[in-house]
């Protein structure tokens, strides 16, 4: 790995034109790294996009959030502005590795990885979070969902990566939640992992949710049934063992040392109905 | 492949070194520097062995590019004993004997620091997450964690008086 090329651009154009010729994007590296030492993936140069003008940062624009791509995950758990605004893309983000890995690790290396059990991607899907992709054409505002297609595969094409992360304005009565399962209680890759977006009325009515499940397939999966079994209802049992139904119905997983097809699929909804009850107390507060 | 010129800062010396490219920080620090303090363990960011500072920040060694290192802060476990004295952790790590082969030792104090440097009065439990990315494998985590809250202790006091 040591024979490996290695270019820092500062600007948008540069990025794209190393990572046009065949670069490899990097932000913290703490998966391109390991997959490039064990030859998961073939030799290429490296383009750290970190001194990338814009790639850096947490800032607020229009009632909304923007959040540069290489943006260590720590930084999200320290910006006391976004841990009120979206809790649970924050909690998606403080659960990617170790202290160390926190400080290097970026939510677009995390989305870019492609990995199904990445840990903030749930999150930032049920957010309605968007990238904004950089390449040769100039830059496009793509939906988060929109970039991964497959394990380890995304639908970035040649000389693109992800510039900006972005978040909404935030109606009143509305929070989100991140949760996952894992075998223990640190340093482990999800079992399942659910994130809940929700918006109250102000009677405490449900007027829109979202609700994303990680490592139940190969992309994150929205549970395309959350809306009819959660809006237009209070939080109850009842509509808890719905969207617990949603939530296992679109469930594809594999089974592996961490979990039984049958677990993931169980623990994913149960995942769900506690993430969306979090979410829910939230913007209960906020009313 | 051409060789880059580095200027970092480490343990406070302005040092300048040539490394390759892709070669990690982890091995610059231990072949170019004769830093030898940090460790390899696994080298996927995992056991937390070769952990330093760089800007004030706790990372893993292994897991960053030497070229990265150009103009930064970096602090390994050969600057954590000050003038002949071991820092407050390095002798509780001895008095609770909180090491046995040592391997992962300089990684746990660095970790360690970085906590106490921004948290002087972390619970049990927050030391423990903290540390969840130092991996030991042989004395086990009891001790190393009663030797960071003894220290800890020492530290608030040694700041009070």
């Amino acid at each position: 790995m040591s024979q490996l090329q290695y270019y820092a651009p500062g600007s948008v154009e540069d990025a794209v034109k190393a990572l046009g010729a065949g670069g490899r994007a990097m932000s913290g590296g703490t998966d391109l790294l390991v997959q490039l030492r064990a030859g998961r993936l073939p030799p290429g140069p490296i383009v750290d996009l970190k001194n990338v003008a814009g790639t850096q940062g947490i800032r607020q624009e229009n009632g909304g959030w923007i959040i540069g791509a290489a943006t260590p995950a720590a930084l999200l758990g320290e910006h006391a502005g976004l841990v009120a605004a979206w809790p649970g893309v924050v909690e998606g983000a403080g659960l990617i590795g170790s202290t160390q890995i926190q400080n290097r690790a970026s939510l677009a290396g995390n989305l870019c990885n492609a990995s199904p059990a990445a840990d903030s991607v749930p999150a930032l899907i049920a957010a309605r979070a968007t990238c904004i992709v950089a390449g040769p054409g100039g830059r496009r505002e793509v939906p988060v969902q929109a970039i991964v297609t497959g394990v380890g595969k995304t639908s970035l094409g040649p000389g693109e990566f992800v510039l900006e992360i972005r978040l909404p304005p935030r109606p009143p009565r509305a929070a989100d939640a991140y949760l996952r399962a894992i075998p223990r209680t640190e340093m482990d890759i999800a079992v399942a992992g659910a994130g809940a977006d929700i918006v109250l009325d102000e009677a405490g009515v449900c007027q829109d949710v979202r609700v994303v499940l990680g490592a139940v397939a190969p992309t994150a999966v929205i549970v395309a049934g959350a809306s009819a079994a959660l809006v237009g209802f209070r939080l109850d049992e009842a509509a808890l063992e719905r969207l617990d139904s949603a939530a296992q119905v679109v469930c594809r997983p594999i089974s592996d040392k961490r979990g039984t097809v049958e677990y993931r699929t169980r623990i994913a909804g149960v995942l769900a109905r506690r993430a969306v009850a979090i979410a829910w107390e939230r913007a209960e507060k906020r009313a | 492949m051409s060789k880059v010129h580095i200027r970092a800062r480490v343990n406070g010396d302005p040092v300048e070194f040539l490394a390759e490219q892709g070669m990690t920080l982890l091995d610059a620090l231990r072949d170019e520097l004769g830093l030898t303090g940090a460790k390899e363990g696994c080298g996927s960011g995992d056991c937390g062995a070769c952990s330093i500072m760089v800007d004030e920040r706790l990372v893993c060694s292994c897991l960053m590019l030497a070229p990265e290192a150009e103009g930064r802060r970096i602090e390994t476990i050969e600057g954590m004993a000050r003038d002949g004295g071991l820092h407050p952790l390095q002798r509780k790590f001895l008095e609770h004997a909180a090491l046995q082969c040592g391997f992962c030792t300089p990684g746990l104090l660095v970790a360690a620091k970085a906590l106490l440097d921004q948290n002087p009065d972390p619970t049990e439990t927050e030391t423990r997450f903290w540390l969840a990315g130092n991996l030991c494998r042989c004395t086990g985590y009891d001790k190393v964690i009663r030797a960071v809250m003894d220290a800890a202790a020492e530290l608030r006091q040694a700041h009070s008086a």
